[in-house]
């Protein structure tokens, strides 16, 4: 075998697919914590260039004007067997970063939202996205100490998430605990799948 | 930030959060102007392998092309060369997408980008998921 610091960096050769989950939230809500936690690497930073329109950014700049900004994308791995790796991206739930998603779901397994219920409003924006499109999604409340004592039903209500959809808790510092989420987000997929392969039959 | 809580879809987002920064236009220099891959069918997820390192690359082949050859001599994901190339995903798509044409570069997962994962995979991935504690 190689050094053990390029050994850690690649995939063993018995690999032949990959999966992706991506972690979508606001900025502050623990996207790179619960990534960071079971990640078997060490979470890897990539930045990605967006050119987005001015118009809905900054009401200053004139709706014909663009500029190019960076948006930093943290991600980790789990290896799920010797031949299938899970790629976890967290990826910034705001509007203006859709465009940057909308390119990452593609072939995802699902979205994981995380929320932080001391600024559930903040979540409004991502919900709404996801609910126009074909991705799973689950939402993941993560408790802080300070978080108000709320009832995961009354977040379900306070989200106007539909019965179906699987509401969470976690505590995104511990590798147990987001593993769970993580779980009840493919859960969630493995049966919305076995419901449209039916539908197709 | 907006008060109604009807949605607006012309509203601002709300102050910048410190998130993202200006940057110079070098990524599109990198890849020759283009901001998308030639082909449809990489993604952050796709794993990369040059099947033979030791071919060498023509000799109007980008530093950024020949690292990622370099970066690819073992299995990785598209997302893992970016971050350790310190090149943006957009980019190393581009890359990787002219390399896998001129067959430096083989994609040996995540390309044909099927719609949605299959019921084994997912079963897998649950599997997996279950052991960790």
């Amino acid at each position: 075998m190689d050094s053990a610091a390029s050994a850690d960096r690649y995939l063993p050769d018995t690999v032949t697919r990959s999966a992706k989950i991506l972690v979508v939230g606001a900025f502050g809500v623990g996207k790179t914590t619960l990534v960071g936690s079971v990640s078997e690497i060490t979470p890897l930073r990539t930045e990605e260039v967006m050119t987005e329109a001015g118009v809905g950014v900054d009401e200053l700049v004139g709706p014909s004007e663009k500029r190019t900004t960076t948006v930093a994308m943290d991600f980790g791995r789990i290896t799920i067997n010797s031949e299938l790796v899970l790629y976890l991206f967290g990826a910034p739930g705001q509007r203006r970063f859709w465009d940057l998603w909308t390119d990452l779901a593609v072939g995802a397994i699902g979205v994981l939202v995380l929320v932080d219920l001391r600024s559930l409003e903040r979540s409004f924006d991502v919900l709404e996205q996801l609910e126009e499109r074909e991705l799973p999604f689950a939402v993941a409340v993560n408790r802080f100490p300070d978080s108000p004592d709320v009832a995961l039903e009354e977040v379900r209500a306070a989200l106007d998430l539909l019965p179906e959809t699987p509401v969470v808790e976690c505590d995104a510092r511990d590798r147990f605990s987001s593993a769970q989420a993580l779980l009840a987000l493919c859960e969630y997929a493995a049966a919305h799948d076995a419901r449209s392969s039916r539908e197709y039959a | 930030m907006s008060g109604s809580g009807e949605p607006d879809h012309s509203s601002a987002p709300g102050p910048a959060t410190g998130q993202f920064s200006a940057r110079p236009l070098r990524p599109y220099v990198i890849t020759r102007g283009r901001a998308r891959a030639t082909r449809n069918t990489v993604g952050v997820e796709t794993l990369l392998i040059a099947p033979d390192p030791t071919r060498e690359l023509p000799v109007t082949a980008t530093r950024e092309e020949r690292a990622l050859v370099r970066m690819c001599a073992r299995l990785l994901s598209l997302a893992e060369a970016s971050a350790h190339l310190d090149l943006p995903v957009s980019v190393v798509s581009v890359l990787a997408s002219d390399l896998i044409d001129a067959g430096y570069l083989s994609a040996r997962s995540g390309s044909g980008r099927p719609a949605a994962p299959d019921s084994q995979l997912l079963q897998e991935v649950l599997h997996g998921l279950r052991g960790i504690r």
